[in-house]
């Protein structure tokens, strides 16, 4: 099954990165690198079957460093939400000369 | 070769699938709330597939974490904006950014493909049935448990301090600042 695992794996993430280079709402682009995540998650549990349990720790820490993101991630949605009034990525664009 | 009875291949595939097919449905809603509706879809489908490659804490971690914890603060950050609704402004960028992500989406696609077709170093690859076995032995939580507190004990401690800074960061970064808004 690790080919098929893999292969569901590839799929996820680009359809995340597809997400990420389409959409301009911040929420779903960063919904979209938590699917990146998940997908890359999918490979390591693969992996591990094959090669080890290394790859479940692995996904243990991706899972934490996931949560931590999501935490700072949404905080600065909102600070910019409360600064901007919108998420949409086009009137974001403070660092433009 | 390990083979597999059609019941799992079967089921595999079906999970694969519908975790794909969520995905899809999920990076096309216009509604943040629908979108993250599919993703948690998404998540699940996952966690099956966790299970089924001899992973079930992980599976019941990824139930736990992310389609519980992290989806939910999603949510929540959607309803508080107020976000429910389609955006007015255009969320979907123009035809040539749609156009180059296609292109970077198939050179992704052609590249993992590609590593896939490449000779696997199969000397290093465990016997069959290990995981399985590993899963009977040590138990479900047992099996990601003892490596983590002995093999991992530093990078696992190093986990708190992370989740401490995150947890100071985000107060920090979502305080109202009475000073700024008064001036």
């Amino acid at each position: 099954m690790l080919a098929e695992a893999i292969f569901f794996s590839a799929v996820l993430f680009t359809i995340g990165v597809i997400g990420v280079l389409t959409r301009r709402n911040a929420i779903i682009i960063f919904m979209c690198v938590e699917l990146m995540l998940n997908a890359v998650n999918l490979s390591f549990v693969a992996f591990a079957r094959a090669y080890g349990v290394a790859g479940q720790i692995f996904v243990f820490f991706v899972m934490t460093v996931a949560a931590a993101e999501a935490a700072v991630g949404l905080a600065i949605i909102i600070a910019l939400f409360r600064h901007k009034q919108t998420v949409n990525l086009q009137n974001i664009n403070l660092l433009r000369g | 070769m390990e083979h597999y009875p059609l019941f799992y291949t079967f089921h595999f595939y079906l999970f694969g699938l519908v975790a794909v097919a969520s995905a899809i449905l999920f990076v096309t809603r216009r509604s943040p709330v629908s979108a993250a509706m599919w993703l948690v879809s998404t998540m699940f489908s996952l966690a099956a597939l966790y299970v089924m490659l001899d992973a079930p804490f992980i599976g019941v971690i990824q139930v736990l974490v992310y389609a519980g914890a992290i989806m939910v603060v999603f949510l929540f950050v959607i309803m508080l904006l107020n976000l429910g609704q389609a955006s007015e402004i255009a969320d979907v960028r123009s035809q040539g950014w749609r156009l180059a992500a296609g292109l970077v989406g198939l050179a992704l696609l052609a590249e993992i493909f590609a590593l896939t077709r490449s000779s696997s170093v199969s000397g290093l690859t465990l016997a069959p049935g290990t995981a399985a076995r590993a899963v009977n032995d040590a138990g479900a939580v047992g099996m990601v448990a003892g490596p983590l507190f002995t093999t991992y004990l530093l990078p696992f401690e190093i986990t708190s301090v992370l989740l401490l800074a995150a947890i100071v960061g985000s107060v920090m970064i979502g305080k109202q600042r009475r000073a700024a808004d008064a001036r």
